[in-house]
C-alpha cells in the first residue's frame, strides 16, 4: 500500500460521505430502511412466523428465471453453435440468421415483439393457458419450487423464453468460437477412428471446447442474471418488477433500489466465485 | 519379409482398390487417374516430392478427403463422398498422423480405450486390458496414466499407433509418421512399425524414410504432381528407377 493508494482511498471515502450529505441534508431525505425491509421479510399476522415478502419472492423468481433460461440458452446455444460450424448450408443459414437478428436488435425491442408473439400465439396453441391453475399437477410444492406460483406460470414461462432466446444467441457465438478453436487434427483423428458424428462431438471436440469457453460462458451466465431485469418491462414478476412496485408504494426509492442492488450483487458475485472455482479445477485437470 | 510374388496373384482379393481416382482443388489437380490395388498383408510405401498427392491419396482411402471421380473400394465395400456408414469402414482402417493428434484432454490409456468402448461396445475393463497390451507392445505401458503433453514426440507417436491398433484394424495408414519427430525419436517409432509389418499387418506408409522402405516394403509407389509415376519393388526402385522423375527425386534425396 503506497501513499497514492491511501490518497485514492481517502478520495473515494470523501466522495461517499459527500453523496450521503447531499441526500440527507440537501435533499432532506428521510431514510427508513425498516419499511423496505418489511418487503423483504415480513411477520405473518396469523401465525407470527417470518415469511418472505415481495422482494424476496422477486429474488426467488429471478433465480428460477435465470436458472431455467441458462439451461435452455445453453441447449439452444450448443445446438446453434454446432450448426454455425456445420457443413450443411441450411443449418448454417438458420443459425447465422438467428444470431445476427438477435445481436442487432436491442434486447428490449426483441422482448416486446417476441413476448406478444409468445403470449398471444404460442401459448394458446401448446395449451399452456388451458392448464388447470388449481390442479394437482401444479399445486404441489415440488412444482412451485421449480416454477413458482402456478397462477403466474404463463407469465413466468414467457419471460423465461424471451430471456433464453436472447442470451442463447450470445452463447451460440461463444460455442462456435470454442468449436472452431479446436485443431483440425482432432476432428480427423476422431473421425478416422470411426467415431460417429455425435461421439466425435461429445467425446473429443466439446470436452476440449468447453474448457476453452468456460470463462466467457461464465461471464455470459452472469450477464444473463443481470439481463433478467429487462423482462420486468413485460410485467414478469421478478425482482426488478416487484422493486418498482415497492419503490412507488413506499416512496422509499433509495432504500428499495440499494436493497435490490445488494441482492443482485450477492447473486452475481456468488455465481462468479463458483465459476472461478470450477475454472481453476478445470485448469488443474487440464495440466 | 513376405514374398514379392504374392501380391501379383490375381485370385487374392485386394483389401484396397483404387480405380481411376481423381481429385481437384479448383483448377489444381491433386490426384489424377490413380489406379492402385493393395492385397491383404502387403506393405506399400508411397514416396515422392512434397505436394505430389501422397497424403491426399491415403486420406481418400478413409474419406478424410473426398475424391471426385473414380472408385475406391476398401475390403469389398466402395467408399463414396458423404456416404452413410463410412464409420464402419473407418473402424477397419487405422490411421497415424504426422502430428500424432492424440486427444489432449484424455490420458494415454483413455485415448486408447475411447474407440473400442464407443465403436465396438467393449466394457471399460476389457478395453483397458487390450489397451495395456498394446501399450506394452509399443513399450510405453508405464506412461498409461499420463496426459499426452507429458510425453515426448516419439512416445506420443507410439501411443498413436497403439491407439489405432486397439480398433483391431485390417489395414493401417501412416501419413508421414516420423516427419514431425526429432531425429533421435525416429528409430523408436520405426521399430514399432517394422515389428507391426513383421506381424503381417497390411500397411500403406507415406514416408521419406528410405531405409524403412527398403527393409519393409513389398512395393514402392512413386508419385509426382498427383499421378503415380512408378510402381516397383524397393530393390528395383532404389537401384534402377525407370522414370526420369524418380531418378531426379532419388538423387535429390541422397544428395543431403
Amino acid at each position: 500500500m503506497t501513499l497514492v493508494d491511501l490518497v485514492l482511498f481517502g478520495l473515494v471515502a470523501a466522495l461517499i460521505a459527500y453523496a450521503a450529505y447531499r441526500v440527507n441534508d440537501v435533499l432532506v431525505y428521510h431514510w427508513n430502511w425498516s419499511r423496505v425491509f418489511n418487503f423483504v421479510i415480513r411477520v405473518d399476522e396469523d401465525t407470527g412466523s417470518l415469511v418472505p415478502n415481495l422482494l424476496l419472492q422477486g429474488l426467488a423468481t429471478t433465480l428460477r428465471l435465470a436458472a431455467w433460461a441458462t439451461v435452455l440458452a445453453t441447449i439452444i446455444g450448443l445446438v446453434m453453435g454446432y450448426w454455425r460450424t456445420s457443413k450443411n448450408l441450411t443449418l448454417r443459414i438458420i443459425s447465422r440468421c438467428y444470431v445476427e437478428l438477435i445481436r442487432n436488435i436491442p434486447p428490449v425491442v426483441f422482448i416486446f415483439i417476441f413476448y406478444f408473439f409468445v403470449s398471444s400465439q404460442l401459448f394458446p396453441v401448446i395449451g399452456i393457458d388451458s392448464i388447470d391453475r388449481e390442479g394437482a399437477l401444479v399445486t404441489n410444492s415440488v412444482f412451485q419450487f421449480f416454477f413458482g406460483d402456478p397462477k403466474l406460470l404463463s407469465n413466468f414461462l414467457a419471460g423465461m423464453l424471451c430471456l433464453a432466446l436472447f442470451e442463447a444467441a450470445y452463447i451460440t457465438e461463444i460455442v462456435r468460437a470454442g468449436i472452431q478453436s479446436i485443431d483440425k487434427g482432432q476432428w480427423e483423428a476422431a473421425r478416422a477412428m470411426g467415431l460417429s458424428r455425435f461421439n466425435v462431438l461429445r467425446d473429443v471436440i466439446l470436452p476440449q471446447a468447453i474448457r476453452k469457453i468456460l470463462p466467457p460462458l461464465a461471464g455470459q451466465f452472469i450477464t444473463l442474471i443481470k439481463d433478467s431485469a429487462i423482462v420486468s418491462l413485460i410485467s414478469i414478476q421478478e425482482l426488478t418488477f416487484l422493486a418498482t412496485e415497492v419503490a412507488s408504494s413506499t416512496t422509499k426509492v433509495f432504500e428499495t433500489w440499494i436493497t435490490v442492488a445488494a441482492m443482485y450483487f450477492v447473486l452475481c458475485y456468488g455465481f462468479a466465485s463458483v465459476f472461478r472455482y470450477l475454472e481453476k479445477r478445470a485448469a488443474k485437470a487440464n495440466r | 519379409m513376405t514374398n514379392n510374388a504374392d501380391q501379383t496373384t490375381p485370385q487374392s482379393t485386394p483389401i484396397v482398390e483404387l480405380v481411376g481416382v481423381c481429385k481437384w482443388y479448383g483448377e489444381f489437380s491433386a490426384l489424377y487417374d490413380i489406379n492402385l490395388s493393395i492385397s491383404n498383408g502387403e506393405k506399400v510405401v508411397i514416396c515422392g516430392p512434397s505436394g505430389s498427392g501422397k497424403s491426399t491419396l491415403i486420406r481418400c482411402i478413409n474419406q478424410l478427403e473426398v475424391h471426385q471421380a473414380g472408385t475406391i473400394t476398401v475390403s469389398g465395400r466402395e467408399v463414396k463422398p458423404e456416404m452413410k456408414g463410412i464409420e464402419h469402414i473407418r473402424r477397419d482402417v487405422g490411421m497415424v498422423f504426422q502430428s500424432f493428434n492424440l486427444f489432449p484432454h484424455l490420458t494415454v490409456v483413455d485415448n486408447l480405450t475411447l474407440g473400442p468402448i464407443r465403436n465396438l461396445g467393449m466394457s471399460k475393463d476389457d478395453a483397458t486390458k487390450t489397451a495395456m497390451e498394446y501399450l506394452e507392445r509399443v513399450q510405453i505401458a508405464e506412461q498409461a496414466d499420463k496426459f499426452p503433453v507429458q510425453l515426448s514426440g516419439g512416445q506420443q507417436q507410439r501411443v498413436a499407433i497403439a491407439r489405432a491398433l486397439c480398433m483391431k484394424p485390417k489395414l493401417m495408414l501412416f501419413d508421414e509418421p516420423t516427419s514431425a519427430l526429432d531425429p533421435e525419436m525416429i528409430s523408436g517409432v520405426l521399430d514399432v512399425m517394422i515389428e507391426l509389418a513383421n506381424d503381417g499387418m497390411t500397411m500403406i506408409v507415406v514416408t521419406h524414410e528410405m531405409g524403412f522402405a527398403r527393409q519393409v516394403a513389398d512395393r514402392v509407389v512413386f508419385m509426382d504432381n498427383g499421378e503415380i509415376v512408378e510402381i516397383a519393388d524397393p530393390e528395383t526402385f532404389f537401384n534402377n528407377p525407370t522414370t526420369d522423375r524418380a531418378q531426379l527425386f532419388l538423387s535429390q534425396l541422397l544428395s543431403h
